[in-house]
């Protein structure tokens, strides 16, 4: 602070002090309201998760209409989370505690035991993490061969073995299906099978190819519900080659525990409830008639699809509620990652400034940092810190460092060395250079770099969604799995409006941090 | 006293001071003189142990300049640059007491002293309260002299202080400048690449060329008696041509 020698006694400076104050005091606030809401999660609900593609997406939100039907608890919804390791990680942390998942994906990939093959020998498995599983819904989601129904009828195809009979018959598979053992290569074996030709083509094309009688048969996953739209066949695996991927609900004990009524519910409602059909069904209505969630949910469930709130309504909360939720979220997420990264990196920039050495190394490590795609990197988080908003938060400070320590070094180094000088001839010592001189006057280029990093870092929290961090992505998210563009909308624009809100908060805060004399030279130099 | 024993001081393969020896007395006003790119500058910072010299030793009060004792000389002496040096996100004001803040002098001292400077260099009230950017370059350059004179410094160091400023606000300062240097009697070391101000504020002139002194004197010395004939052709170099002055 000034001496007061230099303070008019009808303070205008006075005024602004106090505003800043305020400004500080509100700011706070604010970050804890945003902390507390972040990290506190009401005991009594209970936190339905899936994967992020279309069928975990709908059981997920059957899931849920059941347990709120129950009325016994209240259902936060976490859908959307990302691949087996994310999910399973979560359930097994205890941040969901039900989700649909599949029995080959349980001991293929979760317990990584294929000696391990009935609904009770999982059961036993699961016990060791506390979760278990419900008996299966119905259907079995693996790979199958599928023709068209029109020559499945001519050639009597009914089953993987009648290909046998037919050696010209093409193919054309998706690479992941071409290439694992439990694909084609193991499957014509197991069936002693040749196909005239044998094509690569990318799975999103497959059904077209076959519907264009370019090829005859190709891979499907079997409740794909383009199957039925396609109007196609699928044969029946009958030398049972493809490994089982039974439907089931992977949950924790405690869940069944505290809720048994609502776990009741879900056992009646769904086990051995939905075939193939009725799931390829179902997906069909998400992917191909573009009907959201919710309505696909109540249209399984039998309740009223007609109700004049289903327009507005989102999987159960109303799509308004759910923006404001993740807004909050999304704000945890950008102002923690980016007070961090301030926190950190402008002492960083300072001290860059003050060691030539350590700022190419300095500078030379965090841009490498930015050089790692932001999926990659997060995934990188996930064996460290687990899955949620820890990783994420992580990842994103690590990005909001470089603009923030780029700008700090190259405004301390771009001080005008004769009013450094000055200083020390004033009799200044360190601190007071540092924090009454310097500073200030590389406040420009330290805000400028704070501005870039929170533009940044609101795009970039989208991503927090694929481990679960929650935020606009999991909109996003959603959307893109769901093939939904006013979904993907629901998320993008907030998230667009979120970077020019802070945009504008930053030039508001300019006027607090950048000294006056210095904004004034700015008006003049533009 | 301010005296330099063979200093020397190179940047890379620049050779900006080359082995000067040199006094400079209690009390007197010294005008360091030479074209820009002379050393003069250096010289300054070389006093002020901004600089540490290659070779030679450099002595303030007997004292020798080095790391162990520049803070402590620091104190005696007070330094003004081109445009006044003066840092744009302070208020003249605080510009001018930095110093005192740094000693912790009690606010009313502070506001004494200010007021005691603001009249000796004529400023009003409300002057002190803006901003440099809001100031006239004049007014700056006062500010910047408040702002060396703060703590009392028996040893003035000025760089080309006048430089900057239009011819007329230049000549009134150049008055304004030599009223204060006779009433503070301080030791005032000034550098300035123009002859005119060197004659109006310098009891004693050092003419120097490619970082080295070629003649110390009063003005009549460099002029009657010149050591050289670069000393001549300086002196000749900023006065108008024969004809012209005829004219005039």
């Amino acid at each position: 602070m000034a001496p007061n020698a230099c303070r008019p006694s009808s303070s205008k400076r006075g005024r602004a002090g106090s505003v800043r104050t305020h400004l500080t005091l509100t700011l706070l606030l604010l970050a804890g309201c945003v902390i507390r809401a972040g990290w506190a999660a009401p005991e009594s609900v209970v936190r339905v998760g899936s994967k992020s593609f279309t069928e975990s997406y709908i059981l997920g939100e059957i899931i849920a209409r059941i347990i709120e039907q129950s009325g016994e608890t209240k259902v936060n919804r976490r859908l959307g989370l990302g691949g087996t390791g994310i999910t399973y990680r979560a359930i097994a942390n205890g941040d969901i505690d039900i989700y649909p998942e599949y029995t080959g994906t349980i001991t293929r990939a979760i317990l990584q035991d294929p000696s391990v093959q009935t609904v009770e020998e999982i059961r036993r498995s699961l016990k060791a993490n506390g979760l278990t599983i419900g008996d299966p819904l119905g259907f079995n989601n693996t790979y199958a061969l599928a023709v068209r129904r029109e020559m499945a009828t001519r050639l009597e195809l009914n089953a993987i073995s009648d290909l046998g009979r037919h050696p010209g018959l093409t193919g054309a598979f998706s690479a992941g299906f071409l290439e694992r053992d439990d694909g084609w290569p193991g499957l014509s074996r197991h069936y002693g099978l040749k196909l005239a030709e044998v094509r690569l083509i990318e799975h999103a094309l497959v059904y077209e190819a076959l519907a264009q009688g370019k090829v005859d048969v190709i891979d499907v996953f079997s409740t794909d519900g383009k199957i039925d739209r396609l109007d196609l066949q699928i044969l029946r695996d009958d030398r049972g080659f493809f490994p089982s991927y039974e439907a089931v609900l992977l949950v924790r004990e405690d869940f069944i525990a505290r809720f048994p009524a609502t776990w009741q519910a879900l056992q009646r409602t769904l086990a051995g409830r939905i075939d193939h059909r009725e799931m390829a069904h179902l997906n069909a209505l998400a992917d191909l008639e573009g009907k959201g969630l919710a309505e696909v949910g109540a249209a399984f469930l039998g309740q009223s699809t007609s109700s004049p709130d289903l327009q507005t309504e989102w999987q159960g909360t109303p799509l308004l509620e759910e923006i404001l939720v993740l807004s909050v979220d999304h704000l945890y997420l950008v102002i923690l990652a980016l007070a961090a990264a301030a926190g950190l990196g402008i002492p960083m920039g300072i001290a860059a400034a003050r060691f030539e050495r350590l700022a190419q190394l300095e500078l030379m490590s965090i841009g490498v940092l930015q050089t790692i795609p932001s999926l990659a990197l997060l995934c990188f988080m996930i064996p460290l810190f687990g899955i949620g908003k820890l990783p994420a938060l992580v990842a994103l400070f690590l990005y909001a460092l470089l603009p923030i320590v780029r700008n700090t070094y190259t405004g301390m180094i771009s001080l005008d060395r004769r009013l450094r000088e000055i200083a020390i001839v004033l009799g200044l010592n360190a601190w007071q250079r540092l924090l009454r001189i310097e500073l200030p006057l590389a406040s420009m280029h330290i805000m400028a770099g704070v501005k870039t990093s929170a533009v940044f870092t609101v795009g970039t929290a989208t991503l927090a969604a694929f481990i679960g961090g929650g935020g606009y992505g999991t909109l996003i998210v959603r959307g893109l799995a769901l093939d939904d563009l006013s979904t993907i909308l629901a998320g993008a624009v907030p998230a667009a409006l979120m970077a020019m809100v802070m945009h504008g908060l930053f030039e508001v805060t300019d006027r607090f941090v950048i000294p006056r004399g210095l904004r004034k030279d700015l008006g003049r130099s533009i | 006293m301010i005296e330099l024993e063979n200093v020397t001081k190179s940047f890379g393969r620049q050779r900006a001071v080359d082995r000067v020896t040199s006094r400079f007395e209690p009390g007197r006003t010294h005008v360091l003189l030479g074209s820009s790119g002379c050393g003069k500058s250096t010289i300054l910072r070389l006093i002020l142990g901004l600089l540490r010299p290659d070779s030679g030793e450099i002595r303030v009060d007997g004292v020798l300049m080095g790391p162990a004792t520049r803070s402590k000389l620091l104190g005696k002496m007070g330094y003004v640059v081109q445009e006044g040096g003066l840092y744009p996100h302070l208020t003249a004001c605080q510009n001018v007491t930095l110093g005192a803040e740094a000693q912790r002098w009690p606010p009313e001292q502070t506001r004494e002293r200010v007021q005691v400077l603001a009249e000796m260099v004529g400023f009003h009230d409300g002057i002190l309260g803006r901003f440099p950017n809001e100031l006239s370059g004049g007014q700056r350059q006062r500010v910047g002299l408040m702002r060396a004179l703060m703590l009392d410094p028996p040893l003035l160091l000025l760089d080309e202080p006048l430089a900057a400023l239009d011819p007329l606000v230049r000549s009134d300062l150049q008055k304004q400048l030599k009223e204060i240097f006779i009433a503070l009697s301080k030791t005032v070391l000034l550098v300035t690449h123009d002859i005119r101000e060197a004659v109006i504020l310098g009891e004693t002139i050092t003419l120097m060329t490619a970082g080295r002194v070629v003649q110390q004197g009063t003005f009549s010395d460099l002029a009657h008696r010149p050591s050289t004939a670069f000393v001549t052709e300086f002196l000749n170099a900023q006065k108008p041509p024969p004809e012209i002055q005829e004219q005039l």
